[in-house]
């Protein structure tokens, strides 16, 4: 309680102008930096695999596998940030059993128990049922228990069985890509909705939120892949990787064009809080909108791929300048959400006064939590991987369709 | 004809007649669902409806109320954490404005710009609004914070889960998180004396009854009486709080 305390009387002698009293202890630190960031990674992911499955674009097939299980992974580590950040965390159930349905928080339960439960899990089940009860023929031990476990000890494999559940999963995935709209959405809808601080609010905010989702989704997905393929010693498949960076590029113009919108709009109408804002952007908030977020999340990245577009060099310069741009990209976004919760706390809401920020590295709000929240999904990804390798699916598909 | 009348068979009535009910059942249900539409609600109940009136002319500044309060209701002493508290506007030749509140004003103010330079200044106590249309109450994903029927915004915190979304969302900067509990703390318009007929601890402190409480629905009131004769004014009033804290001679500085 004392370092709290120091901590603020710290901030408090670098508070410029007037900010009300209250202001001073910010609210949402970086674990609500990480909550966007995580539940964006996710719908970024399934969309890239739906893309596949949906849109038939069959070339980013080696993917497909590997975008389900990045979305199952960070699925699962993404309320963790929430929970620990409440001040009562062990009354977090209270969303789920009397929601308060005015409030954009309250349908947070039900998305997200929705999305794991109805869209991520079902359709990896589906998808990979076949393949487990096939490997569990394979194994022994402790593997095979799980084999069996979570084929929930079917042993049909019918082609008219396999048909059904690529039926079901088809349909599970095309329910599956509004629900990821949802799920990303209603986190931008939380800031936007907010009329107090005109940071946050405007109508943009969830289309804002859900198109930078997409894009470091795209961007993980990238990442893990050449990552993935190096760690296999395995051949990249480079007309996968060019359509998804394709379809980054895309989709991260469509982002850009958002934000400069946002921002256009704000600058052209100049409303009461326009000199605040100003001061804030090009203040406190100058390094890590401009350069972080701008200069190397968006605008080089955006340079790089729209080269691509016309010259491509060879192939392994190319897969080296994918595994770079992926990680601006990453970097990039994560930096967006900082700006948004962070900047939108930094200014008083008098438009008098700026605040100042400060994390530990210790505490469940210090930098050494926040990096545990991001390596811990990798860790999971690395035990999804191994107990349902995407690679081996289609070796088993080629070898049934020899035999 | 006879062929006309066998032509609807019972199984197509029963179904057109099963999607009919079903659909006006479906849609009857929807109907609570009216959480979009919260700043339209009216003004509730007949009964005892608290507003608060203050006047900026007679606010001279003292803090009495700022520290009433922190006695009161065990507020946390840390200049971080206020229920209530005074700003100091002073407005100078210049156009330019500077607003203090050096602990919320409890320890009074100082004149910190030279007689010269000051066009204008005055005080301006701030507290919870008891909006009848508060974005705080809209956003609280458990319920926690509500409004009673006589329009005071209390804050359970034995429900409260501190995700603190209330705290952004409210225009005025009224709320704070207990560093202790855990949960979300704000002026309760000291209810606890409400009940009991005392006047809350800050509008029974003031020197100079520069702050004033009463019932809306009450013709007679000191406070109806404040607003019939005075040019009052909320902050904030583009946002649409349905705040219920008017001020007299409230200066475009103040937000």
């Amino acid at each position: 309680m004392e370092h709290h305390f120091q901590n603020l009387y710290e901030v408090l002698s670098q508070v410029n102008g007037y900010i009300y009293p209250n202001e001073i202890d910010l609210n949402w630190s970086i674990l609500i930096v990480l909550y966007p960031y995580i539940t964006g990674l996710v719908a970024g992911a399934f969309i890239l695999a739906s893309l596949e499955r949906i849109f038939k674009v069959h070339i980013l097939k080696p993917t497909y596998g590997l975008a389900l299980l990045t979305a199952l992974a960070f699925l699962l580590v993404a309320t963790l940030p929430l929970i620990s950040h409440l001040g009562k965390p062990m009354r977090a159930y209270e969303i789920m059993v009397t929601p308060h349905l005015t409030s954009a928080m309250a349908i947070f339960g039900f998305v997200y128990l929705w999305y794991l439960m109805v869209v991520i899990l079902l359709e990896i089940w589906f998808d990979y049922r076949r393949d487990m009860i096939i490997w569990a023929g394979q194994t022994k031990g402790f593997k095979r228990f799980l084999y069996r476990l979570f084929s929930l000890w079917t042993t049909d494999i019918s082609p008219k069985a396999v048909a059904l559940d690529n039926r079901i999963g088809y349909i599970v995935t095309v329910i599956g890509v509004p629900s990821a709209f949802l799920l990303h959405g209603y986190v931008g809808f939380i800031f936007g909705s907010i009329k107090a601080n005109p940071w946050w609010s405007t109508v943009l905010m969830p289309v804002i939120f859900l198109f930078s989702a997409m894009v470091s989704g795209i961007a993980l997905v990238m990442f893990i892949y050449i990552v993935l393929t190096r760690i296999r010693k395995q051949k990249i498949d480079m007309a996968c990787l060019d359509t998804i960076a394709k379809y980054l590029f895309y989709i991260l113009i469509i982002d850009f064009a958002l934000e400069g919108l946002d921002q256009v709009h704000r600058i052209y109408e100049a409303e009461e809080s326009f000199e605040a804002l100003h001061n804030l952007v090009f203040g406190k908030l100058f390094f890590t909108l401009f350069i972080m977020q701008g200069l190397i999340g968006t605008i080089i990245p955006l340079f790089t791929l729209g080269i691509f577009q016309f010259y491509k060099p060879k192939d392994q310069i190319r897969k080296s300048i994918y595994f770079i741009i992926s990680a601006l990209i990453l970097i990039g976004i994560f930096f967006m959400r900082w700006n948004v919760v962070i900047g939108g706390q930094l200014f008083s809401k008098s438009f008098y006064g700026y605040t100042s920020f400060k994390i530990g590295l210790i505490g469940t709000e210090g930098y050494l939590m926040a990096s545990v929240w991001l390596i811990v999904p990798f860790i999971i990804l690395a035990f999804l991987l191994w107990l349902l390798p995407p690679w081996k699916k289609k070796d088993e598909e080629h070898e049934l369709q020899a035999t | 004809m006879k062929k006309d009348k066998q032509k609807i068979s019972r199984r197509e009535f029963f179904k057109a007649g099963a999607i009919i009910v079903g659909g006006v059942a479906i849609t009857s249900a929807l109907t609570p669902f009216d959480g979009l539409l919260f700043a339209l609600e009216p003004p509730k109940g007949k009964g005892k409806w608290y507003g608060i009136g203050i006047d900026i002319n007679k606010c001279i500044g003292c803090g009495k109320c700022a520290h009433a309060c922190k006695l009161e209701n065990n507020v946390p002493k840390e200049p971080f954490y206020f229920r209530s508290w005074v700003e100091q506007y002073t407005i100078k030749n210049d156009g330019t404005i500077k607003v203090e509140s050096p602990n919320g004003g409890i320890d009074g103010f100082q004149q910190t710009v030279p007689d010269e330079e000051i066009f204008k200044s005055f005080f301006v106590p701030k507290m919870c609004n008891h909006c009848f249309k508060s974005p705080c109450t809209q956003v609280c994903p458990v319920g926690a914070t509500f409004e009673t029927p006589e329009g005071v915004v209390l804050v359970d915190e034995n429900y409260c889960i501190g995700c603190r979304y209330c705290v952004q969302a409210c225009p005025y900067g009224c709320r704070y998180v207990h560093p202790e509990k855990g949960t979300v703390d704000k002026c309760s318009l000291c209810f606890h004396r409400l009940e009991k007929g005392l006047l809350p601890a800050c509008f029974e402190i003031c020197p100079t009854e520069a702050r004033i409480v009463g019932d809306l629905n009450d013709p007679e009131s000191k406070l109806n009486y404040f607003l019939k004769n005075h040019t009052c004014m909320v902050i904030k009033p583009n946002l649409n709080t349905g705040s219920k804290l008017f001020y007299n001679a409230l200066s475009s500085e103040v937000r």
